[in-house]
């Protein structure tokens, strides 16, 4: 059907008069033939407009008609219309009072200037140095409310704690466990590759402990908890925002904080490093069985050459780091949560940003303590 | 059910016949009918959990009936194709309750959305469009770039409206155009209404449950009870028809205002 509808205009211009014969359909889907077709006719043309014959004026048709009678009264032509129907008379009428209104109030038009390169870059460092500062007050507010709560134990929302250590720690111990084996086992493989190569076979132990105790475990289990928690974290709260629930708890007297963020940070706190210490045993396990395939290093022999070692401080350096990821991963999450504005697509941005920035500051945070730790030759 | 009106003649652009409705074992409408005939303002009447949005829903195909025949326009709404559909779809517009608009896009981009399907359109023309369509929907130009979180209820509306109208539908549904608006809102939204369907030639069919909408606007009501469309009528032969919720709906004190307000504002 669309495609027959068409729009014919016939221009006929006779002792200085012109006249305009439109017939078929001026509708949105014509436009484009019509704006074309009128194009043409002088802005000084004393014009006659006959749409007896049209078959359907719809508005985008009675705009162009509007937009024809305006350029010619600027033009100092004439515009005149005949065989309108009352409807058509009606929906001129309509049209044209819109049109006016809009046109007065077009003045300025709400585009932005261009910005340069270096204002672009400019804005950008400011904005994330503020959300840096966004993120350090929102630390602020946790611990001050920890520190309320070792004040007053009782104001600690014990339900919301559990539930949150459940979601956040005990379901993830699969996916912890699993990655852990797994890099214990690429790590026993590839080191023994290499170390046959010096008939050092024997020290793949030292190497499995000191880069799963040390670095691996708690790294990897915190940028998975990061994928996990943080996200989950910014959907929730973000999600309770869209819906004005933040702002419900706050005339119902709740301190957001303390409901919202305390519960979720602290319940990270005590999960990461269990997280953590299950992802660096279940490693050496994966290790400790690819040693004995591999290498035939019985796993009474991997468990001497363990403990013999200093590989148990390597496991204190490990998890010392635990609780300072879980802080910036919960810390992460509830401070996007916040940061959603009242629509859906705006959900979807900040999740992905809480994740992407918990990763992030989780390896930076990782590379200052390696720094830290080799400074004090720990 | 009773028909108040004699319009033998006049065109029937929405048809339902024999609509059976039913979510598990709630029947909500049972041998439904309806027509609604071109160039009205009809507002379907009920109490709540009647089914009024779902046979707005189920008019405009979002629900398909257990049994029963729904014809817009001419074409069969549950048998047509997808190409028959979307050449319908283009004829009506649905303005939904708070609006709906899409939360991610700008009030001007809404109204360019459904302006997509006409090929070949110049940018420039579809955003002139759009914007003549936001002010004849009763928004200030500056509300063009604001994004749907940034607006009142009542801007929303106007929004939801406005994009109904994008590509000059020849139905609009209005499911409670005026509900949660302020009174002097809602009376501007009435007279938006009925002057976009008269100087546009639209069929309206709208749910509500104010009974000033009804007076301002509505040529004829029908209302549904008893899981049916129990009468169909103008205003005045509502006040005559002696069903006990008909009665107690147009006879209640909040009636007896609305029509005083009606029939002075008529008198002065």
């Amino acid at each position: 059907m669309a495609s027959e509808q068409l729009a014919n205009i016939e221009v006929e211009v006779r002792e200085g008069r012109t006249t305009a014969v439109l017939e078929g359909v001026f509708t949105i889907r014509t436009i484009s033939a019509v704006e074309d077709a009128l194009k043409d006719i002088r802005p000084d043309a004393k014009l006659l407009v006959d749409i007896e014959k049209l078959e359907h004026l719809d508005t985008a048709g009675a705009w162009s008609l509007i937009r024809l009678e305006q350029r010619l009264a600027q033009g100092g032509g004439n515009f005149e219309l005949r065989g309108a129907t009352s409807q058509a008379a009606a929906l001129l009428d309509t049209v044209a009072t819109a049109f006016d209104r809009q046109k007065r109030a077009d003045g300025s038009d709400g585009s932005e200037p261009e910005q340069g390169l270096f204002e672009r870059l400019g804005r950008r460092v400011a904005a994330g140095g503020a959300t840096l500062l966004g993120m350090t007050g929102y630390l602020g507010l946790f611990l001050s409310r920890l520190a309320r709560l070792a004040i007053r134990p009782r104001q600690l929302r014990l339900t919301a704690l559990v539930h949150h250590c459940e979601d956040a720690g005990v379901k993830a111990v699969p996916i912890v466990a699993l990655m852990g084996f797994l890099i214990g086992v690429v790590l026993a493989f590839q080191g023994a590759v290499q170390l046959r190569q010096f008939g050092a076979e024997v020290f793949v132990v030292d190497l499995i402990a000191v880069s799963i105790l040390r670095e691996l475990g708690i790294l990897l289990t915190a940028i998975i908890v990061a994928g996990r928690t943080a996200s989950a974290f910014t959907a929730a709260i973000g999600s309770m925002k869209m819906r004005e629930e933040i702002d419900a708890m706050r005339t119902l007297g709740l301190d957001t904080a303390s409901v919202l963020f305390v519960p979720r940070i602290l319940a990270l706190l005590l999960m990461l490093p269990i997280l953590g210490l299950i992802a660096n045993a279940s490693g050496l396990v994966g290790g400790a069985l690819m040693s004995w395939i591999e290498l035939g290093i019985s796993p009474e022999m991997f468990r001497v050459r363990l403990l013999d070692g200093d590989n148990v401080n390597h496991l204190g350096v490990g998890l010392v780091k635990a609780p300072v990821f879980a802080l910036i991963i919960g810390v992460v999450g509830c401070y996007y949560g916040m940061q959603v504005k009242g629509n859906a697509d705006s959900l979807g941005q900040q999740t992905s940003r809480s994740v992407v920035a918990a990763i992030f500051l989780v390896i930076v945070a990782d590379a200052l303590f390696s720094i830290f730790f080799s400074e004090l030759g720990v | 059910m009773q028909d108040a009106t004699e319009d033998g003649d006049r065109e029937v652009v929405i048809e339902v016949r024999g609509l059976r409705n039913q979510f598990g074992d709630h029947v909500v409408h049972e041998g439904l009918d309806l027509d609604v005939y071109r160039g009205e303002i009809l507002g379907v009447v009920g109490g709540s959990g009647t089914g009024k949005s779902v046979l707005l829903r189920t008019i405009a195909g979002l629900i398909e009936p257990v049994a029963g025949t729904v014809r817009v326009l001419g074409t069969d709404v549950l048998d047509a194709g997808s190409e028959e559909r979307s050449r319908l779809e283009a004829r009506w517009g649905v303005m939904f309750q708070d609006g709906a608009l899409f939360s991610s896009l700008t009030v001007r981009e809404n109204v360019e959305v459904p302006m997509k399907v006409v090929e070949d359109l110049d940018p420039a023309i579809t955003r002139t469009l759009a914007g003549l369509k936001i002010t004849m929907a009763g928004l200030p130009s500056t509300a063009e770039g604001k994004y749907p979180s940034e607006l009142s209820g009542g801007m929303r509306k106007r929004a939801g409206l406005a994009r109904a109208l994008a590509l000059d539908p020849e139905i609009v549904f209005l499911d409670e155009p005026t509900a949660g608006l302020d009174p002097i809102g809602a009376a501007e939204f009435d007279e938006l209404i009925h002057g976009l369907s008269r100087s546009l030639g639209l069929t309206v069919f709208l749910v509500t449950h104010d009974l000033d909408t009804l007076h301002a606007v509505c040529d004829r009501i029908a209302v549904l009870a008893e899981r049916k469309v129990l009468v169909t009528g103008t205003m005045h032969d509502m006040l005559s028809v002696d069903h006990p919720w008909v009665h107690a709906y147009f006879h209640g004190p909040r009636a007896r205002a609305a029509l005083d307000t009606a029939t002075s504002k008529e008198g002065g």
